[in-house]
């Protein structure tokens, strides 16, 4: 059995792999179908200053190996998810939790993140600066890399723990934004979001998601992802949790193979509940086939010759 | 609450009305449901085309059967409309909240597609002794199924736009011009049918909504919908089933 366990900025995990913010709730609701203990940790459903509603209904379609989603940020807001969903949570989960935290002003993010951090069971935040499914919001500081610096320098200053920025895909050059990143204080990077897409009604002739555009997840954006985290881990020195698309153990070894020091699981949770666990489990069988014994070994192999 | 992943085996399939079948499955998933109205969330093949599960409705269940009724409107249903007999299926069991069986005149409601989950429903108010009475609405005379099986609980009226059959119009003009009373009333259907239910009896009303759904066990949150109780509800997990009061018409 190969060692599983990797070190990041605030995140000492028994394995690479997590589910990914807004594929998993707040945790609890899988301890319906395994424990989740197993997780190397999980990033929490993105959060914001204020209680949101989010988008109007329908918010999913489907499209090719994957699905176009428009939830727009439902939340309770960072209080109820510190004083509710995380105690909710604790019972279930003993390792240190990822939060994602969203906003529409720089300011939002400041003080969720100044709130959030202080929580004893968050070991790390992930900024989303890529959010497309929110019209005020996200998506403008993670296409920019000065405001994407900036939102980064700030929330810095005031977090107590490690930051991660989860960059977006719908940009000219990932690269640039994640230097823009690092040199701004980043502790991490975690990519890719979504892609942003859309589907229509051939009667209607209408947009079936209501919020008219999507961000599009699953295996058939996994080539996409790989190329990022590639392009990205080998310009940039601090870690990258690389995610998009991963349905299994081999997916998990190409990722780390292209870059990545861990890995997030989304759509799958979805359409298998018991995603993370098969993987983990798969991920182990995997290695002991490939005869590595430190998945650390295998991190960034594409980067060699 | 448990919920079940599993396999269940196709052991019939029925055309019941046009491109509407009527599929049973065999396997031990099916303890898992606990209420009339709860739902399962069926992966329609090993393949990732058509990628999300497909969330159906639940006419009929044991402790080792479970029939759901499905019209063919897309891929994944045109799937499933072929499968064969022995064919397993990889299902999530055990969704959704059900209906609250109250004492009390009922009337059943239900609108084309959301007919079926009232029929074990009617069972159940059969058994404790409830007087039922339905009403069903289809498009055509072509679209009709399970008025027989509704018989079996007490009278069955239709409603077609069409006029093919039975009253012409919806559902609810078949309630008020035939005056029917009822304490209770249990209702599945279209968004429309509903909101007019909710709008026109905003008392003593469960009804049964449905959504597109990323996952169908309330960790996506595609299908939340504002509510008048709380800030929003998870269609897949705090519903399908809402209460009259609660829903906000056009909401």
């Amino acid at each position: 059995m190969a060692n599983l366990k990797v070190k990041l900025p605030g995140l000492e995990m028994k394995n690479p792999v997590i589910p990914a913010s807004g594929t998993f709730g707040f945790g609890y609701e899988f301890t319906k179908f395994y424990d989740i203990n197993i997780l190397g940790s999980i990033m929490l459903k993105g959060t914001t200053l204020e209680p949101r509603y989010g988008n109007p209904l329908p918010r999913i379609a489907e499209g090719p190996s994957g699905m176009l989603n428009a939830i727009g940020l439902q939340n309770p807001g960072v209080d109820a998810v510190m004083n509710e969903e995380l105690e909710k949570l604790r019972p279930h989960f003993s390792d240190k939790v990822i939060a994602n935290i969203g906003g529409s002003a720089v300011e939002d993010y400041v003080e969720t993140a100044k709130r959030i951090s202080s929580h004893d069971m968050v070991g790390a935040l992930e900024l989303n600066i890529s959010c497309p499914n929110v019209h005020s919001g996200g998506i403008q500081f993670g296409t920019n890399p000065q405001m994407a610096a900036e939102v980064t320098r700030k929330v810095k200053e005031v977090s107590q723990k490690p930051v991660y920025v989860k960059l977006s895909p719908n940009v000219t050059d990932i690269v640039e934004m994640a230097k823009a990143v690092e040199e701004a204080g980043a502790d991490g990077i975690s990519m890719i979001n979504t892609l942003v897409g859309m589907r229509f009604n051939l009667k209607t002739g209408k947009p079936i998601i209501a919020n008219g555009t999507g961000g599009y997840s699953g295996p058939a954006i996994f080539p996409v992802a790989l190329r990022m985290v590639h392009q990205v881990s080998k310009a940039v020195s601090i870690p990258v949790i690389g995610m998009g698309g991963i349905s299994c153990g081999k997916d998990v070894i190409e990722m780390m193979i292209a870059g990545a020091s861990a890995v997030a699981i989304g759509c799958q949770n979805l359409i298998d509940p018991y995603a993370c666990k098969t993987i983990i489990e798969d991920l182990n069988t995997e290695l002991d086939k490939m005869g590595i014994k430190d998945i650390n070994d295998i991190v960034g192999l594409s980067h060699q010759s | 609450m448990a919920n079940f992943q599993g396999l269940m085996e196709i052991t019939k399939i029925d055309n019941l009305a046009d491109d509407v079948y009527e599929m049973t499955l065999k396997g031990d998933g099916a303890k898992y449901i606990s209420q009339s109205g709860q739902f399962i969330n069926i992966k329609i093949n090993d393949s990732l085309q058509p990628y999300l599960r497909r969330p159906m409705s639940i006419s009929d269940y044991d402790e080792n059967t479970i029939v759901i009724v499905f019209k063919v409107v897309g891929l994944g249903t045109e799937i499933l409309k072929n499968k064969a007999i022995g064919d397993k299926l990889d299902c999530l069991i055990g969704l959704g909240n059900g209906f609250t069986v109250k004492k009390g005149k009922a009337l059943l409601i239900g609108g084309g597609l959301g007919t079926p989950p009232l029929y074990n429903l009617g069972k159940k108010l059969k058994a404790q002794g409830v007087e039922v009475t339905t009403v069903l609405g289809f498009g055509s005379k072509k679209d009709i199924f399970y008025e027989d099986k509704f018989k079996e609980f007490g009278d069955v009226y239709i409603a077609t736009m069409d006029g093919s059959v039975g009253i012409k119009g919806t559902v609810i003009d078949v309630i008020q011009q035939l005056n029917l009373t009822f304490e209770n009333y249990y209702t599945c259907g279209p968004e429309p049918m509903l909101d007019a239910l909710a709008l026109n009896y905003p008392e003593n009303g469960q009804l049964s909504f449905e959504a597109r759904m990323g996952c169908g066990f309330g960790a996506c949150m595609g299908c939340s919908c504002k509510v008048k109780t709380k800030p929003y509800k998870r269609i897949c997990v705090e519903g399908p089933i809402l209460l009259s009061d609660e829903v906000i018409v056009n909401g």
